[in-house]
Order: structure tokens, then C-alpha cells, then sequence
């Protein structure tokens, strides 16, 4: 099968590096399990906060690897143009992975302290907050790439065809872009520090984010089941919109405790309480869009991973975060294993598994297919399983961490201290990090698939049988 | 969805909800950002509480600690540690680091000097006396 636009053909590297780094972010993930129950592990080389940096900063870099490559694959074929310029994105590919990769190097090369002189902190002094940590070389790289990213991207719009998914997806690129700006804004008073941060943080994953995923994954439903488009812009359109009414004054619910004043309690509780409605009606789009589907698309894969993000990300976002956004909750609840387990899910559930639904819709047709043979396809679903199923574990090995330390640092009568506490969590932090090794052996499972062929006989039998497909 | 509510006027519902939204965040921010320096030791935190500030940001101890909640969870919080530990005993034990018991969680050794554990321990008890709504529960963070 051909590409219907050339140009579509971008994608194909940042797909790649995405999932080159996405194995990168596992393998420290591991590190940083082990460290948790042997707290010396590979102390003093690569300390936990290091570890960590390296984990949670490959997450952010290969998600928006995922997202660009979506962008350079969608586009084309929404506005029915040949993408403004191949050129600048093959060039922003290179600055964008080199700086990546130099990133991380530094981190493990040479202390945080001097990495922040070397690098020129004192002319802005941005990092070291959690996120955040990148060097100020590499943030300014990721705003002149997000820059001539979306100055690639809109022109493409501009001469195009305009449709609602790709209006929806540009805008939450460029809020992306935009909320990004307030990484350089790093008071020293600690409380607006913080006030601002989250408008990095919470209004990425709970804002402009979840507009790419809308539009990602409306594309891809688009393409496997041939519903009509007036219809999947319309549900867009109403999740969107719920997302954003939620979401927005929902930032409150990290305002709890960190300065601001009281009546945060109140905004924040109810609207955050309402986020999870949007990511509902996500799971029912999903469903709603394959139950009436118009036709088999033979990628059983990429249907299994749409369905698998609706109902993931449900969990993750709305049902885990719904578990300690009220107040009264939160007062426990706040900065525990809790807070990792939602993380984990969340980040898992919408946004690893809408950019690997995306691969899995587009890269079979990036390699000249229009889906891959059926043995891949079934590994692929192995890995599916094998890393959704050990990701649900994942969360419930630390949420039932996240209760007992709770209850025994901030509930019980005679409170005791975090490291005491941490000593008697031992037992789920080792199962955490079982759950975690069978993630990274379904991980191995999705990078062999992309190279299992058909075995001879299977073929045989497909050619002698040309009705089977 | 019914055909009487079109892709035209949900798109509408969308703009309109969203500028809604974006003001009304805008208004309480601006309400927030103006009662700050009520809630904080000091609007402008000093010279010490500042260099202290990055300090705390250029050894990245947010990588291991939380603080006001916020952070990593695999060291204790320190937004109280200045009521739970005391001046005296923080810079103790920064200069102590590592412990070096075996399988113990390790924290880095930072050489600082005399002022700058003095700047960490003056942003520390700036952070301890900022209005939280008191939180954390107890004394353990
Ligand atoms: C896909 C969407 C989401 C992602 C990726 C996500 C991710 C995260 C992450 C990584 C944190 C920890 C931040 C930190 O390090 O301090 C966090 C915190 C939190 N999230 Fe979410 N989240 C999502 C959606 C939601 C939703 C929908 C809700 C509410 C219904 C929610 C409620 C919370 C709360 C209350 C906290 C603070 C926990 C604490 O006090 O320690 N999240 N989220
Ligand atoms: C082998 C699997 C994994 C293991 C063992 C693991 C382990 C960890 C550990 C120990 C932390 C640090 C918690 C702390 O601060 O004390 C962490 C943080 C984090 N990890 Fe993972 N991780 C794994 C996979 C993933 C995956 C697949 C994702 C993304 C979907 C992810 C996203 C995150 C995020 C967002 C944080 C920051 C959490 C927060 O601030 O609340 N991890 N991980
Ligand atoms: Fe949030």
C-alpha cells in the first residue's frame, strides 16, 4: 500500500526515536524500583533523583516525538496537501534528538550542580524543579523546534483542507507550545513558583494534551471504521469542551496546600471532580465508533489499541485521579505513593497508548503495507496485553502502598516517620517491581513484532487460500 | 447524538466554554497572585532565602523529596522540616551524607559550604512558615 502524500513519509523516524526512547524510560523505570527496596543500588553512579530525571524527562521527549510524528502523518492527509516542508521536519528531527540525547547524557555524566554551570542557569535559573529539570540550551531548543514545528504545520493548514481534527490538534499544539513559556518563569518566591508550574504541568495533561489525544484518535477511528466524519468531529468537539470546562478550573486541585488561599479547596474539588467526564466520554466514543463501524479493517491491533486508550485512560485519569482530587482526601492522600499510582496509569493509559495506537494504525503503512502479517500482529496484541495488564498491577501494588503509608505516617494515633514507613511497604514495592519486568518483557514483545515475519507454511496456506485475508 | 445538535454548534459550545473558562481562571489567578504575600513570610523572600532557593534547585532535591507535597516520594517531605528536625540537625546531616548503611536509600554529598547550609536551612524555614492550610497532617510530613 502506498502513502496517499509523500511527505507523510517524515513520520516514519519520529515514530522510531520515539520508541527508542520509550525503551530507554522502562529501563530506568527499573533502576528506580530497585533503588526504591535496595536503597544503595548503584549509589553513588547514578543516584535515585538522576534515575528519575532520566525516566520522567525520556516519557515527556519520546511522547512528543509521538505526538510530532502523528502530526507529520495526519496532516497531509486532513488537509490534502503535501506537508509545507519535509525538509524543516527531517532538520527538527536531528536538533530535537541530539538534544534529547545530550540531555540525558549530561544527566548521567556529570553532577546536577555542575551541569546547571556549565549549561548557563545563572543567565535564567530554571531548572531543578520537578519536570522542569532541563538545562536552559535544552529548553530553548524545544521552543525553537516547537516553533518551526507548528510554523511547518500551519502553513500545511493554510493551504489545505481545513477539518476539525486538525484544527483541534493544531490548537492543542500550540497550547503546548505556549504553556510550555512558563518553564522560564521561576520566581524566588516559592509559592508562585509553584502556582505556575502547574500550568505546565496540569494544563498539559489535563488540558491542550488530551486535544491532541481527541484529535489522534479520532483520525484513527476515522480510518479504521469508516464511520462519518460529521459525526466523529461532533463528539470531538463535546469532549473537548467538557475537557477544558473541567479542566482549566480544575488546576485547583494542586492548590490545595501549597499557598494559595482556602477557597481553592472549593474550585478545585467540584471541578476536578467533573474531570473524569470528559475521559468517560472518551471510552464511549471509542466503543460507540467501533460498534458502528462501516467496515473490518484488517489492523486488529490498532482497533485493540483505540479501545485499549479509551478504557485506560478512563481508569487512569478519571477513576485514579477521581480516588484523591477532593479536598478532604487529598489532605491524606497528597505527595504519596497514591500520587505515582495515578500518575503512572494516567500517563500510561491516554497518552503512551493514544501515540502507540497512532504507530500502530501508521507505521505498518510507512513500511509500504497496509497492515502487517497476521504473526506480528498477533505479538503486537501479546505486548498489548502483557504491558496494559502489568500497568494495571503497577497501580495497584502502589496504591495499596500508598494507603498503608497513609495510615501509618499521617492517620494513626502515634504517626511515624517516612523512612520507618517505607521499611514496611518493602513487600509491594518488590511486587511493584515484578509487575514492572513483565512490562518490560511485553515492551520486548512490541519491538520484536515490528520485525516477525509470517512463518512459510502460514503463507502457503494464505496463498492456496486467497479468500482469507 | 441527535442530528439537531450539529458539529456547528458544538464547535460553538466549545469556543464558548473555553474563553469562559480562561477568564474566570484568569480572575481567581489574579485574586491568588494578590493575597500571596499574605500567605508567605515575606512577599520578597531575602537575599539568604533566595540563594537558598537555588540551592535547593541546582542539587535537583526535589528528584528524591517532596516538598509541600510536591516532588518525588522516595525521601522524606521537607516543607516541615525546619519544625521537625531544627537548624542545628539539618545542616548535621547534610554534611553526614552518605550513610553508607548497606542497602539503605543513599542522599548524595553536596560539599557544601558553612553559608550555603546556611541559605538552604534559611529557605527551608521560610517554606516551613508559608500558610498551607495545615497541611501536612502531622509533624511527619
Ligand atoms: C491523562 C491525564 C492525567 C495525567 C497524565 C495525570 C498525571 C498526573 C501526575 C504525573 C501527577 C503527579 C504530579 C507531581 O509529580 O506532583 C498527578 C497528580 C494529580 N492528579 Fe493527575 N493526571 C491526569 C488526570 C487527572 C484527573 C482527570 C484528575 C482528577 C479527576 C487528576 C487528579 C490529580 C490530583 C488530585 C493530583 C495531585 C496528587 C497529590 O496531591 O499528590 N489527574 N497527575
Ligand atoms: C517498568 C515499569 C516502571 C517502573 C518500575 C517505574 C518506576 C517509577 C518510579 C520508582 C518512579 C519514582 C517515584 C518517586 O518519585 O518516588 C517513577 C516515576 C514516574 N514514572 Fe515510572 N515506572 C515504570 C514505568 C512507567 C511508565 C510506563 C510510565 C508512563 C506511562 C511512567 C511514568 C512515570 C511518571 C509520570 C513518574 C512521575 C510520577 C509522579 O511524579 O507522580 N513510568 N516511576
Ligand atoms: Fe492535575
Amino acid at each position: 500500500m502506498q502513502l496517499q502524500y509523500k511527505s507523510q513519509a517524515v513520520a516514519k523516524p519520529y515514530f522510531i526515536a520515539a520508541i527508542a526512547l520509550f525503551a530507554g524510560q522502562i529501563l530506568f523505570g527499573l533502576i528506580l524500583g530497585l533503588q526504591y527496596v535496595i536503597g544503595d543500588f548503584l549509589f553513588p553512579a547514578i543516584p535515585f533523583n538522576v534515575a528519575r530525571m532520566v525516566h520522567t524527562n525520556l516519557l515527556i521527549v519520546w511522547l512528543l516525538f509521538g505526538f510530532m510524528g502523528a502530526a507529520y502523518y495526519l496532516v497531509p492527509e486532513e488537509t490534502e496537501t503535501e506537508l509545507h516542508s519535509p525538509l524543516l521536519a527531517h532538520v527538527l528531527f536531528w536538533v530535537f534528538l541530539i538534544a534529547g540525547v545530550l540531555t540525558v547524557a549530561g544527566y548521567l555524566a556529570v553532577p546536577y550542580a555542575t551541569l546547571a554551570e556549565l549549561t548557563g542557569n545563572e543567565l535564567l535559573e530554571t531548572m531543578g524543579r520537578e519536570f522542569l529539570e532541563q538545562p536552559l540550551p535544552t529548553k530553548l531548543g524545544i521552543v525553537v523546534v516547537a516553533l518551526a514545528f507548528l510554523y511547518n504545520i500551519g502553513m500545511t493548514l493554510l493551504k489545505g483542507r481545513k477539518t476539525a481534527i486538525t484544527l483541534i490538534l493544531l490548537m492543542g499544539l500550540i497550547g503546548l507550545a505556549v504553556l510550555f513559556l512558563f518553564a522560564f518563569y521561576n520566581p524566588s518566591n516559592l509559592v508562585k513558583d509553584k502556582y505556575f508550574w502547574w500550568w505546565v504541568v496540569h494544563l498539559w495533561v489535563e488540558g491542550v494534551w488530551e486535544l491532541i489525544l481527541g484529535a489522534i484518535l479520532g483520525f484513527v477511528l476515522l480510518k479504521i471504521t469508516g464511520v462519518d466524519r460529521e459525526v466523529i468531529e461532533k463528539w470531538l468537539y463535546v469532549i473537548i469542551t467538557l475537557t477544558l470546562v473541567t479542566g482549566i478550573i480544575g488546576t485547583g486541585h494542586h492548590y490545595y496546600w501549597i499557598g494559595p488561599p482556602g477557597y481553592w479547596q472549593w474550585w478545585g474539588s467540584v471541578f476536578s471532580a467533573l474531570e473524569p467526564i470528559p475521559f468517560f466520554a472518551l471510552t464511549i466514543f471509542c466503543f460507540n465508533m467501533v460498534n458502528r463501524r462501516r467496515r473490518q479493517h484488517p489492523n486488529k491491533a490498532a482497533t485493540l489499541w483505540a479501545l485499549g486508550t479509551g478504557v485506560m485512560a478512563f481508569l487512569g485519569a478519571g477513576v485514579w485521579g477521581f480516588l484523591h482530587t477532593l479536598a478532604p482526601v487529598n489532605y491524606y492522600t497528597h505527595g504519596t505513593q497514591i500520587t505515582a499510582a495515578h500518575g503512572h496509569m494516567a500517563f500510561y493509559g491516554a497518552y503512551v497508548m493514544v501515540v502507540l495506537t497512532m504507530i500502530s494504525y501508521a507505521m505498518p503503512i510507512l513500511r509500504g503495507r497496509e497492515v502487517n502479517p497476521e504473526r506480528s500482529q498477533v505479538l503486537e496484541m501479546w505486548s498489548f496485553w502483557l504491558m496494559t495488564v502489568s500497568m494495571v498491577f503497577i497501580t495497584l501494588f502502589l496504591t495499596a502502598a500508598g494507603i498503608l503509608q497513609v495510615w501509618l505516617q499521617r492517620i494513626i494515633p502515634n504517626p511515624q516517620p517516612f523512612m520507618a514507613v517505607q521499611d514496611q511497604l518493602a513487600m509491594f514495592y518488590w511486587m511493584r517491581w515484578l509487575a514492572g519486568v513483565v512490562f518490560f518483557a511485553g515492551l520486548a514483545v512490541y519491538l520484536y513484532s515490528f520485525f516477525a515475519k509470517d512463518k512459510p507454511e502460514a503463507i502457503e496456506a494464505g496463498e492456496a487460500h486467497p479468500s482469507v485475508t | 447524538m441527535s442530528a439537531t445538535f450539529t458539529k456547528a454548534m458544538a464547535r460553538n459550545v466549545f469556543y464558548g466554554g473555553t474563553v469562559f473558562s480562561i477568564l474566570l481562571f484568569l480572575a481567581l489567578t489574579f485574586h491568588t497572585n494578590w493575597k500571596i504575600p499574605q500567605r508567605t513570610p515575606t512577599e520578597t523572600p531575602s537575599l539568604e532565602v533566595a540563594r537558598g532557593k537555588l540551592l535547593w534547585e541546582t542539587r535537583n532535591c526535589i528528584g528524591c523529596h517532596t516538598l509541600l507535597g510536591e516532588g518525588a516520594y522516595f525521601a522524606p517531605e521537607l516543607g516541615n522540616v525546619y519544625q521537625r528536625r531544627g537548624p542545628e540537625f539539618i545542616k548535621i546531616w547534610i554534611k553526614a551524607q552518605p550513610t553508607k548503611v548497606p542497602g539503605r536509600r543513599q542522599m548524595p554529598q553536596f560539599h557544601f559550604t558553612e553559608q550555603q547550609l546556611d541559605d538552604l536551612v534559611a529557605f527551608l524555614k521560610w517554606t516551613s512558615e508559608i500558610n498551607t492550610e495545615n497541611w501536612p497532617p502531622n509533624i511527619q510530613g
